[in-house]
């Protein structure tokens, strides 16, 4: 078997100066094949990232060589000096890194950027290279790719940047790509083009690729084989259909299990624990403690890597075929409480522009005719103990909406009403304490939300303090029955955030808002920054308080299938209009509002033979149009003028509200096709 | 969506430790900066020179105002070892007393200085808007005067002495920390915490004094550091003008300005003081860039 790339029992880690040297990396044996895309999967601090880097020779900081050899092409790049690993990076073998609007040198036009390249990885005379830049720029598919050439990074959205950074990496005619979570940042409509995009490269050009991400539904996209990660040791290897469709090892099943289906309204089930902390021995398998079908073996010896027949290699000690499939899919949504109809927060026309009307435009009195609505026609109510979710792409205005209604910027129209009749203020510092106390906010980073210099016991009394005036020592009695209350225990209290994984934190946030016991709780992508495995957990906690507390769930996600588990109603948001609102069954079933059509076909379920027909294109509008239906520009089922002109009326289709202006039983036809 | 985050810091994982007293938190910084050759030199001339000024009084064999009409410019001996100035004083006994009032007054003005710049500072930071426009325009004009020339007009109009001092010095270094507080404190309002507390109802001196100061501490550590040593060099320059401690009071730029005329013929008279106020300045210099990047190791676990 030829292979490009060949990972010998690699061990890298930490040579840390007081502490044992701590591997990141244990034993990882791997081949990359000419003309395959190889998808390395795993959660956060799984070690893929220095996988992927090691198989260029390099190492971040801080990290050494342990074992083992990384050989490209016949030669081992750990020995190589740096004139030789020069010759070869971003030659024969590139690097495309997550964030392309960090890795594209600002100051430079795209076009001088990519001829850099030419002109250290080819031998092309310069005259050429102008010609040869523009070549690159329309195989990633970039429109006009005269004008990129001479544009500036800040000039081109995220996935255009994104594409620039992959032509500037084809530049130098390599035989691999290292792709390290490239789509991650993107919208979910980009992201499915991004991916066409590689596979298409693959295919064309039998440029080989490795393929680094932790969502499972990008890989199942893209890979023809998967290796699995975990705690820095290889779990599983495999083509992508024997991993995804039928995995032998147990984190690897966990996982799949763990992620949001579009096709049921189920919190899905959550592997239990966290990953392990990075420690210098270990004598067990790193799973164990979060394995279903732990044995006593398991803890004690570690399992080697082995290729039970019919299946894919697998780190476990027993042939896991035996293990039976769990048949659980989750826990089935509870039903809605009996306080249903009682409405608890209702807007009505709200409009919200961030931009300030300059002094002249006061004085004359035409303050709302220049600025841009980011959020417009905004009206809809939510009940007592519902879960209304808000789902669109970034700059739709969703996390708008959330800031709005807790008082950091006031709505330039419209009213907004909690309980039924007291109308809310529009600054946070206005309204009373108990109005505050009653809406709470959970945030998208739990790493930005907790103050980094506070012990958890210090975060939690804080709003205990605040609103009950309770004493110091009860509010430490209250703040470890709120940690129970999110599965965390009272050792927690002395810590600080950064003693935390991710979802400790998100916890320790949920926790921190229900400590004001409030009858709204507005979740700002709560479960997007954490890892997969964790975010089911996170989804079933918050299921859990809101049948205890009944608790209202303003949720805000870019995730349709996150969404379908949790949300009762669901409000489809573009450039902050409304597209389609109604019963989250009814949503997701045809007719879709040809936005909401488009995000369907956009989520990236773990499933290889999935195909992706994404019509729409990926452009970033910055500002919705001034008439008309917002989504006119990039729709792909656009009538004609009627759509630049008239605002779209509302058609009630079997329980949701679309608004859009094809009839819907032709959007019904059209859509089951 | 940063699930797969790629950056795995090291010393995040490798200091692992559970709510740590004050005490060993200032000793963790302490060991850093001593591991740093900058930082131990920097330190060691700090506590040398704090110590001396303590003991100075009973390790000096002389009276340092003792004047001998017969001991006139004399030459390092084993009687002075660092000669004698003009009116036939120890140099020795002066030089390690000179630092003594020009440390006390610099010190208290630099934390005086550190704490007003750092409090106003952080509120503009947080406020932000047109107050925070207005009051900077301010502190831009402050800046604008050459700072020891205004030092010397308010000195002259005032007769100097330790009362004037102390509040000028304060005063306008802490125009120099309210503009590094600010900055500093702008990139910590925008944190999702600070907008927790505020859409919690917390008012702004709970957010500025519970959930900011704790995270810019470290910055204004190191801010105050700098200022001490700029107002030891100030005070100095002062005293070489005639406007800072008054005679006989030792004080290295005293000692330096009585020098100068017989610097020629009597140079010890001079030298040893400026090599002690330099190797000072020097040294808190180095202990302050020393303490930026122990602090900076240790803010992920938190110091205080």
């Amino acid at each position: 078997m030829e292979r490009l790339i060949h990972l010998d029992d690699l061990s890298v880690g930490i040579e840390a100066g007081v502490a044992a040297p701590t591997p990141i990396l244990r034993g990882i044996t791997l081949d990359v094949q000419p003309n395959e895309i190889l998808g390395l999967v795993g959660e956060s601090g799984s070690g893929k990232s220095t996988v992927a880097l090691s198989m260029m020779g390099y190492l971040a900081p801080g990290l050494e060589l342990f074992g083992g050899e990384a050989i490209f092409d016949n030669v081992s790049m750990f020995d190589l000096d740096r004139k030789g690993l020069e010759a070869l990076r971003g030659g024969e073998i590139c690097l495309v890194p997550q964030n392309a609007g960090h890795s594209l040198t600002p100051t430079m036009t795209i076009g001088r950027q990519i001829e850099e390249s030419l002109a250290l990885h080819t031998d092309l005379p310069p005259a050429d290279r102008k010609k040869t830049v523009t070549d690159l720029l329309s195989q990633v598919r970039l429109p006009s790719p005269e004008q990129i050439r001479d544009r500036h990074p800040h000039e081109l959205s995220g996935g255009q940047q994104q594409r620039c950074a992959i032509a500037m990496a084809l530049a130098g005619r390599p035989r691999v790509l290292l792709l390290d979570e490239p789509t991650t940042g993107l919208d979910v409509t980009t992201q499915v083009h991004i991916l066409e995009l590689l596979k298409d490269l693959c295919r064309a050009s039998g440029v080989a690729m490795v393929f680094v991400s932790h969502d499972l539904g990008a890989v199942a996209r893209i890979s023809d084989r998967v290796a699995v990660l975990y705690a820095g040791e290889l779990m599983e290897l495999g083509t992508s259909s024997e991993i995804l469709k039928n995995p032998s090892h147990p984190y690897t099943r966990g996982l799949l299990t763990s992620i949001p289906k579009m096709d049921g309204a189920r919190i899905p089930e959550a592997l239990p624990g966290y990953p392990p902390r990075l420690s210098a021995t270990r004598s067990a398998c790193a799973f164990a403690p979060r394995c279903a079908h732990r044995k006593e073996i398991c803890l004690n010896e570690s399992p080697p890597l082995h290729r039970p027949a019919n299946a894919s290699m697998v780190r476990c000690h027993f042939d896991s075929g035996n293990f039976p499939h769990s048949s659980y899919q989750g826990a089935p949504r509870p039903p809605a409480a009996d306080n249903q109809m009682q409405k608890l927060l209702e807007l009505q026309d709200l409009a919200i522009s961030y931009d300030r009307p300059g002094l002249l435009s006061r004085l004359t009195g035409q303050e709302d005719k220049q600025r841009v609505l980011t959020v417009n026609n905004l009206s809809f109510v939510l009940n007592k103990g519902e879960t209304i979710a808000v789902v669109g792409e970034s700059g739709s205005g969703k996390s708008t909406i959330l800031r709005a209604i807790v008082g950091l910027i006031p709505p330039c129209n419209g009213s907004m009403r909690i309980e039924g009749e007291e109308a809310l203020d529009c600054i946070t510092e206005a309204r009373s304490l108990q109005c505050k106390k009653d809406i709470q906010m959970i945030f998208q980073n739990p790493d930005s939300s907790l103050n980094p210099r506070k012990t958890i016991a210090e975060i939690l009394s804080a709003p205990l303090q605040l609103y009950f005036d309770m004493e110091r020592t009860e509010a430490i009695d209250k703040a470890s029955e709120l940690l129970e209350s999110v599965r965390l225990t009272r050792d927690y209290l002395g810590r600080t955030p950064d003693q935390l994984s991710g979802g400790e934190k998100q916890r320790v946030g949920i926790a921190r808002a229900f400590a004001a016991q409030p009858i709204l709780a507005l979740c700002d992508e709560v479960t997007s920054a954490l890892d997969v495995s964790v975010q089911a957990a996170v989804l079933e906690l918050l299921s859990k308080l809101q049948k205890e507390n009944g608790v209202a769930y303003l949720f805000v996600s870019h995730d349709l299938a996150t969404v379908r588990a949790i949300a009762d109603r669901v409000l489809v948001l573009y450039q902050g209009r409304i597209c389609e609102i109604g019963p989250v069954d009814a949503v997701y079933k045809p007719a879709f509002h040809p936005y909401t059509e488009a995000l369907m076909e956009a989520v990236l379920e773990p499933d290889p033979d999935a195909q992706s027909h994404v019509e729409i294109s990926d452009i970033v509008e910055t500002a919705p149009p001034d008439s008309g239906c917002p989504f006119q520009l990039r729709c792909q089922r656009k009538v004609g003028k009627i759509c630049n002109e008239v605002a779209p009326p509302a058609q009630s289709v079997s329980g949701h509200t679309i608004f859009c202006h094809i009839d819907r039983d032709r959007l019904f036809q059209l859509q089951d096709e | 969506m940063i699930a797969g985050g790629t950056s795995a810091n090291p010393v995040e994982y490798a200091l692992p430790g559970s709510g740590r007293s004050r005490f060993a938190g200032i000793m963790i910084v302490l060991r850093d900066i001593i591991s740093r050759p900058v930082g131990a030199i920097g330190l060691f001339l700090v506590v040398f020179h704090l110590l001396l000024a303590v003991i100075a009084s009973f390790i000096a064999p002389y009276d340092v105002a003792l004047q001998n009409a017969d001991r006139i410019l004399q030459a390092p001996s084993w009687a002075h070892p660092m000669g004698t100035d003009s009116l036939g004083r120890d140099v020795f006994s002066r030089t390690i007393t000179g630092g003594r009032i020009s440390i006390i007054i610099t010190l208290i003005s630099a934390v005086i200085a550190a704490l007003w710049g750092g409090i106003v500072g952080v509120s503009l930071g947080l406020v932000g808007g047109r107050i925070d426009e207005f009051c900077m325009r301010l502190v831009d004009a402050f800046l604008a005067i050459p700072g020891l020339l205004f030092l010397l007009l308010i000195v002259s109009f005032t007769g100097g002495g330790v009362y004037a001092l102390i509040p000028t010095l304060s005063f306008f270094n802490g125009i120099s920390v309210i503009r590094i507080g600010r900055g500093a404190a702008q990139g910590v309002a925008v944190k999702d915490y600070i907008t927790a507390a505020r859409v919690r109802g917390h008012g702004s001196r709970f957010i500025i004094f519970q959930e900011m100061l704790p995270n810019l501490q470290d910055i204004l550590l190191v801010e105050w550091a700098m200022r001490w040593s700029w107002m030891m060099l100030a005070f100095s320059s002062l005293s070489f003008l005639g406007f800072g401690a008054t005679p006989p009071t030792p004080d290295w730029g005293l000692m330096i300005s009585d020098s100068r005329e017989f610097l020629t013929v009597a140079p010890w008279a001079g030298i040893w003081p400026a090599i002690f106020l330099s190797t000072l300045i020097i040294g808190i210099n180095l202990f302050a860039d020393a303490l930026g990047k122990a602090l900076r190791v240790d803010r992920q676990q938190g110091v205080f």
